[in-house]
């Protein structure tokens, strides 16, 4: 982590050129210049990544695996070299140990499913944590309703960390896999992942990570974490909707039966029945969104051109600016750590409901998010209803910052606040 | 790119108009002071719904005696719009009968959807403050969560 380097954090990332590279900045929204603070939700994306897509479908598109013809071998080539840049991104042992799915949704469905369902019986126990985005909490009951499989979950503190003496505690019982996030999406927290990896390991378990709200912003090394299973999504960092990946072990993989049944996953098939292709197209059953992963390499691609080590700088600088700013609002509260966090800020103001705030920004162009961002247990434990989420990324600015402090003033003064 | 998008944006923004009519100090008066936010024991009526995308949860009790609301409460929590609609709705709803209450429902619906002699109909009372949600459309479910509770609770009775 480059938490310490914030003084050349300005030098480092040319922003004026970062911005240009984000067609969608340029817009206005109600009249005004889109402040986009939705990240956590979904990034925008560079021209090279909208680029990239149009480039495939004009020029090279064709269906992948079948090589009868040029345009096949070319879009082969194309997804299987997008593979092969975003599994070395990761810092994965070979590209066959990444899987392209839809987002890191699929991605944990198809280990509870198809890890989950050939591995876990009455009474084996899935330690899970209070801060799960619900894509890493429903499979996981989907799961135990299946199989009598029990889930128990991680305590969160008060400023929204995870409780290691629970998760000690936990781990005492006939643990088979720990599922935790990275990063949490509702708070901003980076969990102490390669601890809890060891932890599980030492327990006998697998730890599975989800990456979702990590891998926009942070240098991740699968094989550094020591985690059996990453998952992420292509969309929240600068890569088209539709796709992302799950990274395991090839070992892990190859003992995993298939998730869904099709083209692309097969061996030989016949009518009695059929064996299946090697990992990872054991697991991509049917067409995949080729258009995806070519966008998701160029995506990987920009992000390494900046230097992921100078975009963490930057989004650092930015955030602790906006963290100073937000505090000095009287009646603003924001969840979660003061360090070891992302620019993801939860928070609520005074009495003004999050959906209220939302609808008053959005009329000045700023664009956050408002609810229990998938977060419903969590918001539950911390006692909160709903909350206002603004989270930044690399095109993120401090005059951006500047412009959601305003944005709060006008919403206190249109619902009367003493200020 | 523009000066403007790089370092922000004009100090000088002009908040829009609509934003003070959707925001009425009626509405502000009803989310922090509610009317009718009690549960009522012997409800003969009571049901609640959610909506899952921003949380909001509205619980809406009636007492009903020979076909006509003898009493009417609400809980639940929410935003301005959802809790002012709650308060303003039980309020407005008092002593009318089933048929009345299914009228009072249809004429909001068409003042949310933008018709203007809706927006004027005195038997709307105070409801008419929320006439503006109708240019802010994502709103709308908000607005229309307690009504929905009633249009469940009351479609048997009338149908």
């Amino acid at each position: 982590m480059a938490r310490s380097r914030l003084v050349s954090a300005e030098a480092e990332l040319d922003i004026g050129r970062v911005r240009a590279d984000f067609p969608i900045l340029e817009r206005t929204v109600h009249g005004q210049p889109l402040v986009y603070l939705d990240n956590a939700a979904s990034s925008q994306k560079p021209a090279v990544v909208i680029d990239a897509v149009r480039d495939y479908y004009q020029t090279h598109h064709s269906n992948v695996h079948r090589g009868a013809h040029a345009l096949s071998v070319e879009a082969t080539d194309a997804y299987e070299a997008a593979r092969g840049a975003v599994a070395s991104h990761m810092g994965a042992g070979s590209p066959s140990e990444l899987v392209f799915v839809r987002g890191a949704t699929e991605a944990l469905n198809l280990v509870a499913t198809a890890w989950g369902g050939a591995n876990l019986g009455p009474g084996d126990r899935v330690v899970l944590t209070k801060m799960e985005h619900h894509s890493n909490l429903v499979p996981w009951q989907l799961l135990a309703a299946r199989t009598g499989a029990e889930l128990s979950f991680i305590d969160v503190t008060p400023d929204g960390e995870l409780d290691l003496d629970d998760y000690r505690r936990l781990l005492r019982h006939r643990t088979k896999l720990v599922g935790v996030t990275h990063v949490s999406n509702g708070l901003g927290t980076i969990n102490p992942v390669e601890e809890i990896v060891r932890l599980a390991h030492d327990a006998g378990a697998l730890c599975l990570v989800d990456g979702a709200q990590a891998m926009p912003h942070m240098t991740v090394d699968v094989q550094a974490i020591g985690c059996d299973f990453y998952a992420f999504s292509g969309h929240k960092m600068c890569g088209p909707t539709g796709i992302g990946g799950l990274w395991s072990r090839r070992e892990i993989l190859d003992d995993m039966p298939p998730y869904q049944g099709g083209g692309e996953m097969i061996s030989e098939v016949r009518l009695e029945g059929s064996t299946w292709a090697d990992v990872p197209q054991k697991f991509e059953a049917g067409t995949p969104n080729v258009a995806g992963a070519v966008g998701l390499g160029a995506a990987v691609g920009y992000l390494q051109g900046l230097g992921i080590e100078a975009i963490e700088a930057w989004e650092d600088y930015v955030s602790q600016y906006a963290r100073r700013r937000l505090d000095e609002v009287v009646g603003l509260r924001v969840y979660g750590p003061r360090t070891g966090r992302t620019g993801v800020f939860s928070f609520t103001y005074a009495d003004i409901h999050a959906h209220d705030l939302a609808t008053i920004l959005d009329q000045q162009g700023i664009a956050i998010r408002a609810g229990h961002h998938c977060n419903q247990p969590l918001m539950d434990h911390l006692g909160v209803d709903a909350t206002a989420r603004a989270s930044f990324y690399l095109y993120n600015t401090p005059a951006e910052v500047d412009a959601l402090i305003e944005g709060l003033q006008i919403a206190a003064s249109i619902f009367r606040l003493d200020t | 790119m523009d000066e403007t998008s790089q370092n922000g944006r004009p100090i000088d923004r002009s908040v829009p108009s609509s934003l003070y009519q959707l925001f009425q100090e009626v509405i502000l008066d009803h989310y922090r002071r509610p009317r009718n936010k009690s549960p009522i024991e012997d409800a003969t009526h009571r049901i609640t719904l959610n909506n899952p995308l921003c949380g909001d949860v509205v619980e809406v009790v009636l007492v009903v005696e020979n076909d006509r609301i003898a009493n009417v409460g609400f809980g639940g929590k929410g935003c301005s719009i959802s809790m002012a609609s709650a308060s303003m709705m039980t309020h407005q709803l008092m002593g009318k009968t089933l048929a009345e209450a299914t009228e009072l429902t249809s004429r909001f619906t068409e003042m949310l959807h933008g018709d203007p002699d809706a927006a004027e109909d005195e038997t709307l009372g105070d409801l008419r403050a929320l006439a503006g949600v109708s240019k802010f459309p994502v709103r709308i479910k908000c607005a229309l969560l307690c009504w929905n509770c009633l249009d469940e609770l009351i479609e048997p009775e009338s149908a």
